[in-house]
């Protein structure tokens, strides 16, 4: 395979790579300025590697001496990452501008967090998976400490590199284990490997164990969740709402590839991990919820419950569970986006952000749509029909289902009604409860904002159905790429 | 014509909730466009009901669209069992909107929305002939339930809300596992299908469980019903009246669309379960209701004794049970409606449901102690009533299964006697203790209209029941053809043959001889 092959296959990451240092030498040169046009330069990146992506026909291809893989999977994932991560720079527009934080290496470090996340979900080596997630993790700890002024702010960022690194190491001395025990660190290798030996594999076993334990620290799956409430509290929403779409895209489809395709061989050992890992994130996310009065932790909770849910979907290890982990991705991101889309919109008379519980109370009488609009979200969350939100949960239920795993099945639906009481108390804090008038009376902010955040709620409101068609056909056609 | 009873108010919802101008205008127009789509609706079902043809059990009216990308798909239809549901829902709705007309006053829009979505939701979850389209619309309705019941309720509407939503929730999810299972066992969504397709006996005792905590609560049965008098006492009236009147038939609905007909076997070997909480149901819940102090709650007490009739009727496994079960719900649904919104007339003057604030009211309302009587009696199931028809003929029904049920399950219909009695008495006759209750004025414009086609509707139901029986009779023909199998246990028939007066008086003579 020549170069050029390569460089061509590889077109998204090259095209990222490349726009990353212009925009980074227009920033230097131009100043905090041009951050305005920085971001909307780091929006036509995206689309543009989002169309390399599309160009490419849905066929298996390696490239860079078969550490890179391009498949419907990676193409399917590297969209949505795509679109997450454009949410994420345009929605903070208006927020620097309000917060005088207008520096001009946000757009700049989320590109880098993009490339390193495409990269991620191309891996086909264990160190490709490596250099991606670090690339990833380390754009992504100086996005936590991005506001460098306040203490909430490099307290998170802080926290976040200290685990972080800590599950980088888990990660790397896992990748070693495997690489000891087998042989190699290339997936389709591992799988051979590991299905050639005789017997279980018990150093390859422990090696997985950590190189899972890595990763689910990445999805924020429990027992590796604890940095997630503190750093999407601390961090600014807009990298909040960064967190918590795109990077969970790229964590999740890279844990999609290695669990069932490097560590096919293995399916009986890790899926009681995942289990696990699905009934405490669930179980945790669940009830951790209920006692939060900030808004931004309650996210946080709800997005390790969330992921709980994805998780149903990757123990069934059928192609069913992976298009199903696939279109809860979908329908997640958009839910997430919007739901921090509305907090971005809540301020004070003073422009503050507005973020505990109690503040928002009967905003429903004040600010109807915004209130309207996070109903929707939060109930979508809860994945109670008619909202979009249910057929994610539907999906994967019906893969664990299939796979004949009742006891995750039952304990999912029943967790799913504890996290229903959570999400229903937001509905009840901003409809039932008397206005506290601390949201001011907003002229309805930014248009693209307000644009992003409708396109969401129409999404995830019963009209997100008839987008079921296509989206379960893509889905279908992604996983497929794995089995 | 389904998906336009459906859209149709989901659209004007959605309008309702733009309405241009101030608060108060706002309100007029939101209240006339709730009025006037749910009078549009009313219409659109009574063309429904001519249209239907009730000579077979054949699904009608059907419409089917692959919207949802092979997952499941948007296909409706009505046999008669759901069409009786839909015209109860349908002719309800705009008397709901009357009732809620002068006593909402605030975020009117919003409310007027919120039972068009509701009414939307009804006529799909009797309609639906997708499972999972089914679910959908079983459990939206929750969510302008709980807005219902929480934004204009009574003072511990928060804590009711709640536990209203949790309760059916909790209920329903185990009902999704089961949904799964039977799609991958049968290869299909529909419904129609699914209730021809033979299930293992084995799995169907675990299916109709599922199914079975889901309409158990939704119904609600002993001791699953705790959350029913909570959310009437504190629901608006407009909203007890749609709660009891419609959503509490969609446990009955689920009875006798999936458990009956898709687990077969399963409900003759778990019968005893039902016919058991039942038989607890009407003698418990009709105890409690004699010791009710508020109104609401009596009247929700007296709905789960009612509901009892249902379930004993649906699992007597014969023809008059499940008619029979079928006419108690229709009846239930105009009287408790109708028995709700007589607390709601008082409420609304002296905003009390204790029944001690009242006394005597007849002295100062005769013609609203008219429409009670009426009501109460109808409740009691006094023949000429539409509880009577209903009644009668579930009990008819129990009595071929079980005997000793009926005698139980008998009881019930004396103390419903008595508990109904004494509250009429309570509240109506004696001495007018309060200066307050006894100035209370009569009906005005408004509630007669309400009342007026709810007395007419359940007189008429008690006295030619006939074209509410008659699109039943083929379903539940072709029902009773798919329990056949499951062999359920009826008391040997032994027909009393009346013998010629002449033949009797030889045979004594030639005794004597």
């Amino acid at each position: 395979m020549t170069l050029a092959q390569s460089l061509s296959i590889g077109a998204p990451e090259v095209v990222l790579a490349a726009g990353a240092l212009v925009l980074l030498m227009i920033g230097v040169f131009r100043g905090n300025d041009s951050l305005k046009g920085l971001s909307w330069g780091a929006v036509i990146l995206f689309g543009l590697a989002a169309l390399t992506v599309i160009d490419d026909a849905p066929v298996r291809e390696l490239a860079w001496n078969q550490l890179y893989v391009a498949d419907a999977l990676s193409s399917f994932l590297k969209i949505l990452i795509l679109g997450g991560a454009a949410a994420a720079v345009l929605m903070a527009l208006p927020y620097m501008e309000r917060v005088k934080l207008h520096r001009f290496e946000y757009p700049v470090l989320i590109v880098l967090a993009t490339l390193g996340m495409c990269v991620m979900v191309s891996a086909n080596n264990l160190l490709t998976l490596y250099v991606g997630l670090e690339l990833m993790s380390l754009s992504a700890y100086v996005l936590a400490a991005f506001n460098r002024d306040e203490q909430r702010s490099t307290e998170a960022g802080l926290k976040y590199f200290v685990l972080g690194a800590l599950s980088s190491g888990l990660l790397l001395y896992g990748v070693s284990l495997v690489y000891g025990f087998v042989g190699s660190t290339e997936f389709t290798r591992i799988a051979a490997g590991l299905s050639a030996g005789e017997g279980r594999n018990m150093g390859a076993l422990f090696g997985l164990v950590f190189v899972f334990a890595g990763l689910a620290f990445k999805v924020s799956a429990v027992p590796f969740h604890m940095w997630t409430p503190d750093v999407y509290e601390g961090a600014p929403t807009p990298v909040a709402a960064f967190f918590a779409s795109a990077p969970k895209v790229a964590a999740m489809g890279l844990f999609l590839r290695v669990a069932l395709d490097a560590f096919s061989g293995m399916i009986a050992d890790w899926r009681q991990l995942v289990i696990f890992m699905a009934i405490a994130s669930m179980l945790v996310g669940a009830l951790g919820a209920i006692g939060q009065s900030n808004i931004k932790r309650l996210l946080a909770y709800s997005s390790i419950n969330n992921v709980g849910f994805m998780l149903i979907g990757l123990a069934a290890a059928t192609a069913s569970g992976a298009s199903a982990v696939l279109l809860y991705l979908v329908i997640y991101v958009v839910m997430t986006i919007g739901s921090f889309l509305v907090v971005l919109a809540l301020t004070d008379a003073d422009g503050n952000a507005v973020e505990t519980l109690d503040d928002l109370a009967g905003l429903a009488r004040t600010r109807p749509w915004l209130a309207t609009a996070l109903s929707i979200f939060m109930l979508s969350l809860a994945g109670l029909p008619p909202l979009f939100g249910f057929m994610a949960k539907l999906a994967v239920f019906n893969s664990a289902v299939d796979a004949g795993l009742w006891l995750l099945a039952v304990l999912g639906v029943l967790s799913s009604v504890i996290a229903a009481y959570y999400y229903l108390r937001v509905v009840k804090i901003l409809f039932f409860d008397p206005p506290a008038g601390v949201v001011a009376n907003g002229q309805g902010g930014a248009v693209v904002n307000n644009g992003m955040m409708v396109a969401a709620a129409v999404f995830c409101s019963p009209a997100g159905y008839l987008l079921l068609g296509p989206l379960a056909q893509a889905t279908r056609l992604a996983a497929g790429s794995l089995f | 014509m389904l998906s336009a009873m459906i859209l149709l108010p989901l659209a004007l919802a959605l309008l309702v909730l733009f309405l241009p101008g101030d608060e108060a205008a706002k309100a007029r127009t939101a209240r006339l466009v709730g009025l006037g789509t749910t009078l549009l609706l009313f219409a659109m079902g009574l063309v429904l009901w001519a249209g239907f043809d009730s000579s077979t059990a054949a699904f009608q009216f059907t419409e089917r669209a692959e919207l949802f990308g092979g997952l499941f798909s948007w296909h409706l239809g009505v046999d008669g069992i759901s069409l009786v549901l839909i015209l109860l829902s349908v002719f309800l709705m705009p008397l709901c909107i009357l009732a809620g007309w002068d006593s909402v006053k605030t975020r009117v829009p919003e409310y007027i929305a919120a039972f068009l979505v509701m009414e939307s939701l009804m006529i799909g979850v009797f309609s639906a002939l997708d499972i999972f389209l089914f679910y959908i619309f079983f459990e939206a309705g929750l969510i302008p339930m709980y807005l219902i019941i929480g934004i204009w309720g009574g003072k511990r509407r928060i804590y009711a809300s709640y536990k209203f939503f949790l309760y059916t929730l909790l209920g329903s999810v185990l009902m999704l596992l089961a949904m799964l299972w039977m799609v991958r066992e049968a290869g299909t969504t529909d419904i129609p299908a699914l209730m021809a397709h033979d299930f293992p006996v084995k799995a169907q005792t675990w299916l109709w469980l599922a199914f079975f905590a889901s309409f158990a609560v939704k119904m609600p049965m002993w001791p699953v019903h705790t959350w029913l008098p909570d959310a009437h006492v504190e629901a608006p009236t407009a909203g007890s009246m749609i709660l009891a009147g419609v959503l509490l038939k969609m446990g009955g609905y689920g009875f006798i669309r999936f458990s009956l007909p898709m687990f077969p076997e399963a409900s003759v070997q778990l019968m005893w379960v039902v016919l058991g909480l039942s038989m607890i149901a009407v003698v418990y819940t009709s105890l409690v209701a004699l010791v009710q102090a508020d109104m609401k709650k009596l009247i929700a007490y007296s709905s789960v004794a009612h509901m009892a009739f249902v379930t004993g009727g649906l699992f007597a496994f014969n023809t008059q049970g499940l008619e029979g079960a079928m006419v108690v719900m229709l009846s239930h649904g105009v009287v408790s409606a109708a028995l709700f919104f007589c607390v709601g007339v008082i409420y609304d003057r002296l905003h009390t449901r204790e029944i001690d604030r009242y006394g005597g009211v007849t002295t100062n309302m005769p013609r609203y102690a008219i429409f009670f009587l009426l009501f109460t009696m109808a409740s009691i199931a006094l023949p000429g009533t539409s509880g009577f028809v209903g009644e009668f003929m579930a009990l008819t029904g129990i009595w071929k299964a079980n005997t000793w049920v009926v005698f139980v399950m008998a009881t019930g219909v004396i103390l419903g006697a008595g508990y109904m009695l004494w509250l009429f008495a309570r509240v109506m006759y004696g001495a007018q203790k309060n200066a307050d209750a006894a100035a209370m004025p009569d009906l005005n414009r408004r509630e007669w209209a309400v009342m007026v086609p709810l007395a007419l509707v359940a007189l008429w139901m008690g006295i030619y029941p006939k074209p509410f029986l008659e699109p039943l009779k083929a379903p539940v023909g072709s029902l009773m053809a798919r329990l056949e199998r499951a062999a359920p246990p009826q008391t040997p028939h032994t027909p009393i043959v009346a013998q010629s007066p002449v033949q009797l008086a030889s045979a004594t003579v030639g005794d004597a001889k």
